[in-house]
């Protein structure tokens, strides 16, 4: 039986996996392996030039793995293996980080801390703070709704409304949040 | 020749300033020979495999100063096992017994193990100099033996090793008494350090000139030793990276500002943009700059610095400088000779951050460019023509263009015209590296023009076994040649076998040369030692003995006086 094209977006839709919904993550392209021959150490995360520098693979699955799998031929670029680990433990330890900002809230007691690392998106934070501020909300709205307002101060230490920049560059530049009363944030008395 | 007393002659070699040429004395005649022998101080062994220790230590009993490289060059980029060889020991141990006056020890490319460390420092009592690089192995407990007894210790200089961290000790390990320090760098390691015994030992060696901190150290411990040590001549700053903080910057510039000596600058490692002024007033002494380990430092902020750096003779940069930035080098730095150019992103396919444009921007405003290491999305035949003309002093040439075998974009040509024109105008080239697309007309430029040539690099390159030859009949002064995934085999191998003899070494790897090949080689030249390096998959069954006809994966060659090693694995055959 033949699998038409709409078919299998049909089966994508249906398909478990991880991660948020709604979220298209890009798949990983296969593995390249090397043809037969016992061709240098794999390590664990580097995989070969797709075919050798002599032939070229005609099939397409090669193709479309040419862009990942051209990035890591073994031993290039030439670049001495101290030098690729020190940037390599630099990227990691970033990585692993987290990036910890403390959280403030207009009448609150006391402040939280959150990892904004461990947020895909706006949405996600909101609910998280929503969740986490919750109990100090007057009641009306929490602070997800109109009564108040979400802002960070950034790198420059200008206090800015969340969610104008792209995601990546506001948790770059994010050093604490503070969940604002919208009355002070615009000047207007809250809506009754 | 008239009669000389041979102290007399023992006089006239202290003139000869080269190995090359107390080596070429010593051939001469017997009394020279021994003349020589005995007045030898220092000795350059290029690799390890090539003579026993013992017959170096019997032929030299004068010696002082020892240099010793262990594994070939691609061994820096993994293509080498990790338990291949190399070892320090041998040499170690029988420097301790023949040799007891040893003062200086260099090694490169060696493992060396601690208890290699604990024996070099308990032998040698007059013990001075230690310099490693790429070197693996031991850990800083090695180093807590050399510390504690090396009494008269002057330079330990750690480049780019891999070192184990079993703690911050070591550094306290220096007594109270070792004040004859001029050298010290420890940047390489990953651990902590303690700043107190760090401080305290900058505070009682008055002669120390080069410092060079690991990450480790802080921008707080840095400003104090700046302030105990305003002699420096070479500095490497550790982690320079301030937090909001106003004055423990302004404290840390005017401990700059004080350093008038100072005249290389490294390190950088986790610096911010808004660091780097404090470090402007003195710019314009610079000599030597590394930037190259300081990803944060955009193009902006590299161009507001080099600015100042008129004096620039060595530039270590990454290639987020930009095309932009290299003309504001080559616009400002004169006196620049050796520039190199380390990609950001290794893995190519990003933003192209340098182009041929920038190399041609530097070499027509530093006329003095003599040494090039340059990583770059792309390359013209046009540009390296422009550059040959523009800077015909070259002697070290390594372009790499990171997406291999790539044309000249413009015109889609291989860039044999464009390396011609490099081998052709530098008539002083004594080491190439090469990149992009290329055939066998390279070859037959290099062969014809690169008469000084000494080492060269090819990777992904050539057509045919023409391509090789070329090289072989045409470069008389090569030494090293080393050679990957190329399309040479069994017959460029063996057209002129008496050639390696003449060279320090030869490797080959994911190239066409056979089993056969390279057993034809082992039988013609005895001198040489023909290692093929075979590493077995796991899933691999043990094969009986593999074909003759079949591809080596890895090949080095190399001539020896010493014979076969008795140290290699088993994955390494010296056939």
């Amino acid at each position: 039986m033949e699998v038409s094209v709409s078919d299998f977006d049909n089966l994508k839709a249906t398909e478990l996996r991880l991660g948020l919904p709604g979220i298209d993550a890009p798949e990983k392209p296969a593995p390249v392996s090397p043809r037969g021959s016992k061709r240098a150490l794999l390590k664990a995360n580097e995989e070969c030039w797709p075919g050798t520098s002599k032939s070229l693979e005609a099939d397409t699955s090669n193709q479309e793995a040419q862009p990942m799998a051209k990035a890591q031929v073994i031993g290039w670029p030439p670049i001495r293996s101290y030098r690729k680990n020190s940037f390599k433990a630099r990227k990691a330890e970033v990585e692993a980080a987290g990036l910890f900002v403390k959280v403030s809230m207009d009448g609150a007691p006391y402040l939280r801390k959150i990892d904004l690392k461990v947020y895909k998106g706006y949405k996600e934070l909101r609910e998280a703070l929503d969740n986490m501020f919750r109990c100090f909300s007057t009641g009306m709205e929490g602070c997800n709704g109109s009564e108040y307002a979400i802002t960070y101060e950034d790198k420059d230490g200008d206090w800015m409304l969340v969610g104008d920049v792209p995601w990546e560059m506001f948790i770059s530049s994010c050093k604490r949040l503070r969940i604002m009363r919208r009355s002070e944030a615009t000047g207007m008395p809250s809506s009754p | 020749m008239t009669y000389f007393p041979e102290e007399v002659v023992e006089h006239i070699f202290d003139f000869l300033a080269t190995h090359r040429d107390r080596n070429t004395v010593s051939t001469v005649c017997k009394t020279w020979y021994r003349v020589e022998r005995l007045s030898r101080r220092s000795v350059f062994v290029g690799n390890c495999y090539a003579v026993h220790p013992e017959r170096v230590v019997a032929r030299f009993p004068g010696l002082r100063s020892l240099t010793v490289k262990g594994k070939p060059h691609f061994a820096d980029f993994n293509l080498i096992p990790h338990d291949w060889g190399g070892f320090s020991l041998p040499w170690i141990e029988t420097a301790a017994r023949g040799c007891p006056g040893l003062e200086e020890l260099r090694l490169k490319r060696m493992v060396v193990s601690d208890e290699s460390l604990e024996l070099l420092a308990r032998s040698f009592p007059n013990f001075k100099v230690l310099v490693l690089i790429s070197c693996e192995g031991f850990s800083t407990d090695g180093l807590a033996a050399i510390a504690t007894y090396c009494r008269v210790l002057r330079e330990l200089d750690l480049q780019e090793n891999e070192v184990e961290d079993r703690g911050p000790q070591w550094l306290s390990c220096f007594p109270d008494s070792c004040t004859s320090l001029v050298s010290l760098n420890f940047a390489c390691l990953k651990g902590e350090v303690n700043a107190g015994s760090l401080e305290r030992l900058v505070a009682r060696c008055p002669n120390l000139r080069t410092l060079r901190l690991s990450r480790a150290v802080s921008i707080d411990t840095l400003s104090k030793i700046l302030a105990r040590a305003p002699h420096l001549v070479d500095l490497g700053t550790g982690s320079f990276t301030i937090d909001h903080r106003a004055e423990a910057y302004h404290k840390v510039m005017n401990n700059f500002i004080k350093c008038k000596s100072l005249r290389s600058l490294s390190g950088f490692w986790d610096a911010a943009p808004r660091c780097l002024p404090a470090v402007y007033p003195i710019c314009g002494n610079l000599t030597g700059l590394n930037l190259s380990y300081a990803p944060a430092i955009q193009c902006a902020d590299l161009i507001k610095l080099i600015h100042r750096c008129s004096k620039l003779q060595r530039l270590w940069i990454l290639d987020c400088i930009g095309d932009k930035g290299l003309a504001v080098v080559a616009n400002t730095c004169k006196e620049l000779q050796e520039l190199r150019v380390f990609p950001s992103d290794f893995y190519g396919g990003g933003i192209a951050a340098v182009t041929e444009e920038g190399l041609v921007a530097v070499s027509s405003g530093c006329p003095k460019l003599s040494s090039l290491l340059y990583f770059c999305n792309q390359m013209t035949n046009a540009a390296l023509i422009t550059v040959a003309k523009n800077c015909p002093h070259f002697t070290r040439f390594r372009l790499c263009i990171l997406d291999p075998k790539k044309p000249d974009p413009v015109t889609n040509q291989p860039l044999d015209e464009g390396f011609g024109a490099i081998v052709q105008s530098c008539k002083d080239l004594r080491r190439l590296s090469l990149s992009g697309l290329l055939t066998d007309r390279v070859f037959l430029y290099i062969g014809m023009y690169a008469e000084r040539l000494e080492m060269l690099s090819i990777a992904f390159a050539g057509d045919s076994d023409k391509g090789m030859v070329y090289v072989l009949n045409g470069c008389k002064n090569l030494r090293k040649l080393e050679i990957r995934d190329s399309p040479f085999g069994d017959a460029a191998l063996l057209e002129d076998v008496g050639k390696y003899e003449t060279m320090r070494s030869l490797w080959m790897s994911s190239c066409d040369v056979t089993l056969g090949g390279c057993k034809t080689l082992a039988a013609k030249m005895p001198g040489l030692n023909v290692e093929v390096i075979n590493e077995r998959d796991e899933s691999d069954e043990m094969e009986e003995s593999p074909s003759d006809l079949g591809r080596v994966e890895k090949m080095y060659v190399y001539r020896t006086v010493a014979g076969p090693r008795n140290d290699a694995p088993d994955f390494v055959w010296t056939l």
